[in-house]
């Protein structure tokens, strides 16, 4: 986590960073769960959220329910609920396959162990909304609000999100550093 | 919405149509995405030059939402399908 290089544009066009074969086992293992997560149907969902939550530390806590992480990544469209059903029903299958799909492409490009990776601009975009999903899950989790940081500061050293914060600013530093590249 | 008047003094498709159509999208305030990002997703989703994606994502984020586009339902419906591909928060509304 130290190494926070980031992303730049690649002479080449693109965009390039180097991962170490930690940072690359953190955000492989994220992200494939935001695909089992947003892949799995309603019913066998659970068990999936729960595993996520339980790397989180957070299994025991009852109190933080992993159903709103897929109401966060597949939010209503319509404050009427009659409405935000038909809406969901025509687009909600689109909605999951487009995030798996760009959760895969991170899985693709970048290797295992790490190492120094260049994204085409296209592939760049598929990062950034997938490493949008992981954060949004993560901060359900997390339970970010606005005050984040001041909250933060006033987590107990024991707590089991503690070890998590810093994934959580790491990946929101990452993003941040492929909108740069990009724009 | 506080955004239509500023809206009012420019000039330009989108703008009138704010006016003149019923149906918009609204993007909510949300404390985990990056304001950065919001305003990159603005900016490659409507094509929307940097400071009216800017302007637009600080509205989100100091008054909580902002209309980002207006016109036919379906249109306002595709916008926030694409924008929940984005993670962004969006929703469809009938401007009264």
């Amino acid at each position: 986590m130290n190494d926070l290089a980031g992303f730049r544009p690649a002479r080449t066009g693109g965009v390039t960073a180097r991962f170490g074969a930690a940072q690359a086992s953190i955000v492989r293992s994220l992200v494939s769960q935001v695909i089992e997560l947003v892949s799995a149907e309603q019913e066998a969902a659970p068990p999936v959220e729960d595993e996520l939550a339980a790397q989180l530390g957070l299994s025991d806590n009852a109190e933080l329910p992993s159903d709103p992480i897929l109401a966060r990544l597949l939010p209503d469209a319509y404050a009427d609920d009659a409405d935000a059903a038909e809406f969901r029903r025509y687009t909600e299958v689109g909605l999951r396959s487009g995030k798996v799909a760009a959760a895969q492409t991170v899985l693709a490009t970048l290797p295992a162990d790490g190492g120094r990776i260049r994204l085409k601009t296209e592939d760049a975009q598929a990062w950034l909304r997938a490493l949008n999903d992981v954060r949004l899950s993560l901060g359900v989790v997390l339970g970010v609000t606005d005050d984040f940081d001041e909250q933060m500061d006033d987590l107990q050293a024991d707590d089991p999100r503690a070890a998590y914060v810093g994934v959580y600013q790491w990946l929101g530093y990452l993003q941040e550093s492929l909108v740069e590249a990009l724009a | 919405m506080s955004v239509a008047p500023a809206e009012v003094q420019q000039t330009g498709t989108d703008e009138e149509a704010v006016l003149d159509s019923p149906w918009v999208t609204i993007v909510w305030n949300d404390p985990v995405n990056l304001m950065s990002y919001v305003t990159y997703v603005f900016q490659t989703v409507f094509g929307y030059a940097k400071p009216k994606a800017e302007k637009l994502m600080l509205d989100v984020h100091h008054k909580g939402k902002a209309v980002v586009s207006s016109g036919a339902r379906e249109a306002m419906e595709r916008d926030a399908e694409t924008l929940h591909g984005y993670g962004l928060w969006a929703t469809v509304s009938h401007d009264s």
